[in-house]
């Protein structure tokens, strides 16, 4: 601990938490300064995810910090490498875009709203931080439960009986995760990330089966929350129900999950770990690859938008976890690119639905102002909307039509957007190893599938919404709804224009994953505070 | 002791998972809380079965041996998960009343088969 900047590291937990906290005090009324509030940290943790970006790609090793500092097996270790400092700064930008987008109209659909959107982000940047993996559970709750008070956001029948799946769904999930870590640690005798790695291989042959069937467990509580195949019907139904901007960012929770497990089995499971090496990639990838053709035949008989964003997170997540399992330095750096682009455009998709389809189906309109369920909740908090945000722009159909265009070529991965070279860069890779595997062969075809899935429901899509003449007159967009839109979609321009530079910085991402070796290192040797002294 | 306790998880996960197989939520969140109540003691065992073992070392530094004492962290676990499901049970059973309220039936689908 040299200085202020090591509590960078842990910056990422505290601020959403304190602001959260802060939140509470004020009264549902004072809506301004809630908002002022929570996009300002929001804004925050995106300068502090870029901070930490920075700091890793600088560093040689990843960063460390000790909780109440503990020395590294025995207390809680924070690390920020470079792979997490990447995804905590997706998570950031997401976040606060489609917090920016709430301030709209939607956080005033029901109390807290921006208290538990903040506690999300929380629990999220937990995730992606922790180098513990009760500590990871602990975090997995933090944002389950605060996913769980957004799903309900803004209440209504089909949201309600939405969430009733999903809630209990995730606590099963969440009692398979325990189950998995007890297991680990009936073996290991540890719960720390990298002390795993280190024990890992040297587990007796006889406690193996058990090792890698709590693996394997655990495992399954991060698919369930990646939305494999047979475990993820829930998904399409629950992202379609919840309120466009916490569907944006549920758009980065299904990533949480596909993080975790990329870096469990390139820590625990990675080639350096004897008998356990990559013991369950060959699973991980048929699973994909079964979720990427159940994703391709929902979009194309989805009937809604929000059903076909669903879908392709579904698509998404099956190629990611392909991916995975298939291994590789160059196909994990062209993954974790499409991952952020991926991302970015799904949380663009879902935002711009909403207003696409405010003239088609009034009926969405009204199912987002909120129906009390208990009187006394709600009273104070939910007010007729008379006063919209904002400068009404003209043209509104001229820039929800570029802007749908935009995201559809973005999904699709048609050139020159930053779909394509993400899905360019995974073909190339996995064409680039000396012998293509059939199922490589097969991802690569269903890639190209996916892309032209997304393509014609677009198109469809877009001709049926858009271009359709009706007799209403165009409907109402707010500026306050545009830039957030606009944010996402130019952040997936600059991933174009400087996909140079960003593939990089994920080639060295892949490749530090690939020596697990450092990770652990920085973590064991991680000097406690005082300790120079 | 061994036997009581693998018996112990095994029934209560068993009626755990018959229950949230079920069509009624109630009946669906007793069940996740039988299994709840299996993965805590579960939990517990990963730590190794001790009867008579204190958990917190005393301060007198010739009873410092590792040997006579349980293995704390799982403990600490079990409280962590124990406050943690308590948590999502009782929110769990907010939604099955507004779910309730909303549909008029406590069918987990929100719409009975028959009707």
């Amino acid at each position: 601990m040299t200085g202020w900047i090591d509590h960078l590291v842990i910056t990422p937990i505290i601020l959403p938490l304190m602001a959260s906290a802060l939140m509470l005090a004020f009264d549902e009324r004072r809506r301004v300064l809630k908002r002022v509030l929570s996009l300002a940290t929001a804004a925050l943790l995106i300068a502090n995810a870029a901070a930490l970006l920075w700091l890793a790609g600088d560093r040689s090793g990843p960063l460390v910090y000790l909780l109440g500092n503990w020395a590294a097996p025995f207390g809680i270790v924070l690390v920020a490498d470079r792979l997490s400092a990447m995804m905590l700064l997706l998570a950031s930008v997401v976040g606060f875009t489609a917090l920016f987008y709430a301030v709209a109209r939607w956080d005033r659909s029901g109390p807290r709203f921006h208290a538990l959107f903040l506690l999300l982000l929380m629990g999220i940047n937990g995730a992606f931080l922790t180098g513990d993996i009760f500590n990871l559970f602990v975090f997995f709750e933090v944002l389950l439960a605060a996913s769980y008070g957004l799903i309900l956001h803004g209440s209504g029948t089909e949201r309600t009986s939405a969430s009733l799946h999903y809630i209990t769904i995730n606590i099963a999930a969440s009692l398979l995760f325990l189950l998995g870590v007890a297991l680990l640690y009936a073996v290991t005798g540890t719960l720390n990330m990298a002390d795993l790695a280190l024990r890992v291989a040297s587990t007796d042959a006889s406690d193996l089966a058990l090792l890698e069937a709590g693996a394997a467990i655990l495992g399954i509580a991060f698919l369930i929350k990646a939305g494999i195949w047979p475990l993820s019907f829930w998904l399409p139904r629950t992202y379609a129900a919840a309120a466009p901007p916490v569907a944006a960012v549920f758009a980065i929770m299904t990533k949480v999950g596909i993080y975790v497990l990329l870096r469990l089995s390139s820590l625990i499971f990675g080639d350096a770990s004897g008998e356990a090496a990559r013991f369950a990639n060959e699973a991980l990838l048929y699973a994909g690859l079964a979720t990427m053709i159940f994703g391709i035949v929902g979009i194309l008989s989805a009937r809604q938008l929000t059903r076909v964003a669903g879908y392709y997170v579904l698509v998404s997540s099956g190629t990611l976890l392909a991916a995975v399992g298939l291994g590789g330095e160059a196909l994990i750096a062209a993954m974790l690119f499409y991952l952020v682009s991926s991302t970015l455009a799904v949380g663009a998709l879902y935002l711009i639905i909403e207003p696409v389809e405010r003239n088609a189906d009034e009926e969405d309109m009204i199912a987002g102002i909120a129906e009390p369920v208990f009187d006394d909740e709600y009273v104070g908090a939910i007010e007729e909307v008379t006063d919209e945000e904002g400068v009404i722009i003209p043209g509104t159909i001229a820039i929800l039509g570029g802007g749908f265009i935009f995201c559809a070529l973005l999904l699709a991965g048609l050139p020159p957007l930053s779909g394509f070279i993400a899905k360019f860069a995974m073909i190339d890779a996995l064409l680039k190893t000396s012998e293509v595997e059939p199922a490589g062969w097969v991802l690569i075809g269903l890639i190209i599938l996916s892309g032209l899935a997304t393509m014609i429901i677009m198109t469809r899509a877009g001709i049926d919404l858009l271009w359709r003449p009706g007799e209403d007159a165009p409907s109402r967009l707010s500026l306050v709804e545009v830039v957030p839109i606009g944010l996402l979609l130019t952040v997936c321009l600059g991933l174009m224009l400087w996909a140079g530079p960003v593939m990089a910085y994920l080639e060295k991402t892949s490749s530090a994953l690939h020596q697990p070796a450092h990770y652990v290192a920085a973590v064991t040797d991680a000097p406690q505070a005082g300790s120079e002294r | 002791m061994e036997i009581v306790l693998a018996l112990a998880i095994g029934i209560l996960t068993a009626s755990g998972l018959w229950l949230i197989f079920r069509p009624r939520t109630f009946q669906v969140i007793l069940g996740l809380s039988l299994l709840s109540y299996a993965v805590n003691l579960f939990i517990l065992a990963a730590g190794r079965l001790r009867s008579d073992a204190p958990p917190i070392v005393g301060r007198d530094p010739a009873s410092a041996d590792p040997a006579f004492y349980a293995d704390p962290l799982p403990q600490a676990l079990v409280l962590t998960a124990i406050v943690i499901s308590f948590a999502t049970t009782a929110l769990l059973l907010v939604v099955l009343l507004a779910s309730r309220g909303l549909t008029g039936t406590d069918h987990v689908d929100g719409e009975d088969g028959e009707t």
